[in-house]
């Protein structure tokens, strides 16, 4: 198994709160920072939020809170009304902080679940009348999952509990179910309409997409845009659950072939197209797969250096380089270079050029390499049910990786003869059964079964059923002749010129609009 | 409250199963009739990888609630899919604990045998393994679809043999099979140079490649409406 998978191996439980941490103590630039924050959300100035929310919390949290927590709610709510929603946004933020900067007890675990459940609450009866950035409601729905996931991998790590936390554990069974965790997703998409949204959107009865989710008409956007990336948090979950299919199927009404309020942050556009990648590589919709990911990793390549200081810099590199990977695999599988764009191909040959060329040889060496990039690049499987209680307590937090990384490199196992095959197809354009048979070292059965296997492990069939071919080299076979044709993917011109007019367009609105304003 | 569950119910009786994943697929309390359900598919010889999907994600979420043959059903069913990816999609829900059963170690050689292309040592299993496989209607024709499906990827034509090989129809049951097919999906029989008969495959774009050129780009009516706006 290899080595390069960490599972959240935070020091366990290391407390949090130092010695010299007061909950109580708010100073003056915190006290400064909520009263403003709470006016420029009553004032519905998304432009002041936003910078706050992105630059002043940042730079706070670097300059006062490296080691600690921020102020605990109860201290600061005085300066802000006391109002119930303000206060659950301050302490989502507030353990949002503390699960980047440290391992959270137990109980901080609860409370988070218990903060989420009433912030959700609220939003979906409909009583929130704010209008909040995209940066911040993507971070809540991508918080929301990671610390469910999170979660998951703590639970399962029975050894080192306490007599306490088991107890505790035992009593606090609704806590991050998986169940509420799924629902609350499900009924923020219910509840926002956004389905029917974008639906209507599509007939231009609506406008989403083309404002970024915000209401310029003095609605919220809050109830909206949840319900737009809970769909991605939806795919996020399947696929941690190993459920590739519903993941997909959750993420349909986003037309991800176009920009959209996804690709709005950053986070959300690299987390959608991260799990509908690797989603489509585990159904072995192999260019589908490549074909995102050649774009998005285009995309970072081209803007990386606009995100230097962001909070999700990090983070964003991690992905890069994982997604580097998931791309290697696919084109090991599926050697369609020709939808590799030069800049992603030189550098993916930087990053895996020679990794990739012993991938070929299908030898124990290559199927570790397959093992390797596949653990450093796969989402934290988690195992979404309680453990039992009972002793002897035994660790499962590995065991939903270790079956998905056995059945992937299965399907790697029964694709190991057809490198081979293509490697001479690739030189003839027709060659007898019998003589391919003899330069291959097999039997004509086996060479039958092999050029059976090619075809049926190089044609991906969609959720409707419709089959579509994913080979580069592709052949027919004539009684005992095989015909080798080399079918050139399309260059999709259609796609590229439409896109190139709306852009203009997009260009010349911004342009008539910046006159109106003068 | 009781009132309220008293009116509920008959609505939830005129849902079906579908409707029922579809508007609530996260509901531990329809488990049972998701059970019911592959057990109907199994006998109207119907299929519904959604609802199927749905149960085991149940399953995966309280797994003391699991009934194993129902999941060995749903894996049977889910062969019979083929070529969709339905099997792998199953096991990558079920733990791996569950899979070391004797009964579903055979079902992952079947599953295995079919995915390269390997029909002779299928069937041979699969005789061995009547008990699982009889047990739900349509399995034999399913199969020889999807052997029907791969071959006629791969072949302009193909002899005699190797078909029957891949759909485990021999002599006289064989000719009939062929009959049929010349009938209803356009095969023709060819006699090949004294060695016995060539079965002619349908054309399509995966045996007659020089089909496909002109499909490729095609851009969908909604996005040319897109840009209508702007070019009106």
């Amino acid at each position: 198994m290899a080595t390069g998978y960490d599972y959240d191996d935070a020091p366990a439980e290391t407390s949090s709160q130092d010695a010299g941490y007061d909950p109580n103590f708010v100073p003056d630039s915190v006290k400064s920072f909520v009263v403003h924050l709470y006016r420029h959300i009553r004032e519905k100035n998304v432009y002041e939020i936003h910078q706050m929310y992105e630059t002043s919390f940042q730079s706070l949290s670097e300059r006062l809170f490296k080691e600690t927590p921020w102020p605990s709610v109860d201290a600061v709510s005085h300066y802000v009304d006391k109002d119930h929603v303000f206060c659950l946004l301050y302490r989502e933020m507030w353990f949002r902080h503390l699960y980047a900067r440290s391992s959270p007890t137990l109980k901080q675990r609860i409370d988070s679940w218990d903060n989420y459940c009433s912030l959700f609450q609220v939003v979906l009866h409909g009583v929130v009348n704010m209008q909040l950035p995209n940066q911040w409601l993507w971070d809540m729905v991508d918080e929301f999952v990671y610390q469910f996931q999170s979660f998951c991998q703590y639970r399962a790590k029975m050894k080192n509990k306490t007599a306490e936390e088991i107890a505790l554990l035992g009593q606090s069974e609704q806590t991050w179910n998986v169940y509420g965790v799924l629902n609350f997703l499900q009924a923020l998409v219910e509840k926002s309409m956004i389905i029917q949204i974008l639906e209507q959107e599509k007939e231009g009865l609506e406008q989403f997409t083309a404002t970024d989710g915000y209401d310029y008409n003095g609605g919220s956007n809050v109830l909206k845009v949840l319900g737009y990336f809970s769909m991605v948090g939806l795919l996020r979950v399947h696929c941690l659950l190993g459920d590739y299919h519903t993941g997909l199927k959750c993420l349909l009404p986003i037309d991800i072939s176009q920009s959209g309020v996804y690709t709005s942050v950053i986070g959300s556009h690299i987390t959608t197209i991260y799990h509908y990648g690797f989603a489509n590589l585990m159904l072995r919709r192999y260019v589908d797969a490549i074909r995102e990911f050649n774009k998005i990793l285009l995309y970072i390549f081209k803007t990386k250096q606009y995100h230097q200081k962001s909070p999700q810099y990090e983070q964003i590199l991690k992905k890069n380089e994982q997604m580097y990977a998931l791309l290697a695999i696919c084109l090991s599988l599926c050697p369609q270079v020709k939808l590799v764009e030069e800049t992603v191909n030189t550098q993916l040959r930087e990053k895996y050029g020679e990794k990739m060329i012993r991938m070929q040889r299908y030898d124990d060496e290559a199927f570790a390499i397959y093992d390797e990039l596949f653990s450093y690049a796969c989402p934290k499987f988690i195992t979404p049910s309680a453990p039992s209680f009972e002793e002897p307590l035994v660790n499962y937090n590995q065991d939903a990786y270790r079956l998905q990384l056995k059945l992937f490199l299965y399907e790697v196992k029964q694709q190991q003869l057809l490198s081979g095959v293509r490697t001479f197809l690739k030189v003839y354009s027709t060659i007898s059964l019998g003589k391919l048979a003899s330069y291959m070292e097999v039997d004509e059965p086996t060479l039958r079964t092999i050029l059976m296997t090619y075809k049926h492990k190089t044609h991906a069939v969609d959720s409707e059923g419709k089959i579509s071919s994913n080979a580069d080299l592709d052949f027919y076979i004539n009684d005992d002749m095989i015909h080798v044709v080399d079918s050139k993917p399309v260059k999709r011109y259609g796609d590229y010129f439409l896109r190139q007019i709306m852009k203009f367009e997009g260009v010349i609105n911004d342009m008539d609009r910046v006159k109106l304003v003068d | 409250m009781g009132r309220e569950r008293e009116t509920q119910k008959p609505q939830q009786v005129s849902y079906t199963v579908e409707q029922m994943v579809a508007v609530n697929p996260y509901n531990p309390d329809i488990l049972p009739e998701l059970e019911n359900y592959v057990n109907e598919q199994v006998s109207s010889q119907t299929y519904s990888l959604d609802a199927n999907l749905c149960l085991l994600r149940h399953y995966q979420f309280e797994p003391e609630r699991m009934s194993t043959q129902i999941v060995a059903r749903i894996l049977v069913k889910a062969l019979m899919a083929m070529p969709a990816p339905d099997f792998s999609l199953c096991l990558f829900l079920i733990p791996e604990r569950v899979q070391m059963e004797e009964q579903f170690k055979t079902l992952i050689v079947l599953s295995h045998y079919l995915e390269t292309g390997r029909f002779r040592q299928f069937w041979d299993e699969a005789a061995k393994s009547r008990h699982i496989v009889e047990a739900v209607p349509g399995f034999e024709q399913a199969i020889q679809a999807y052997a029907v499906h791969v071959l006629s990827l791969s072949y302009q034509k193909v002899p005699r043999p190797v078909l029957a090989e891949a759909i485990n129809i021999e002599g006289l049951s064989l000719d009939k099979f062929l009959e049929h097919h010349e009938a209803n999906s356009g095969w023709i029989l060819e006699k090949s140079h004294g060695r016995g008969q060539l079965i002619v495959m349908p054309s399509n774009e995966f045996n007659h490649p020089e089909l496909k050129k002109n499909a490729a780009d095609n851009i969908p009516l909604e996005h040319i409406t897109r840009i209508f706006p702007i070019l009106g």
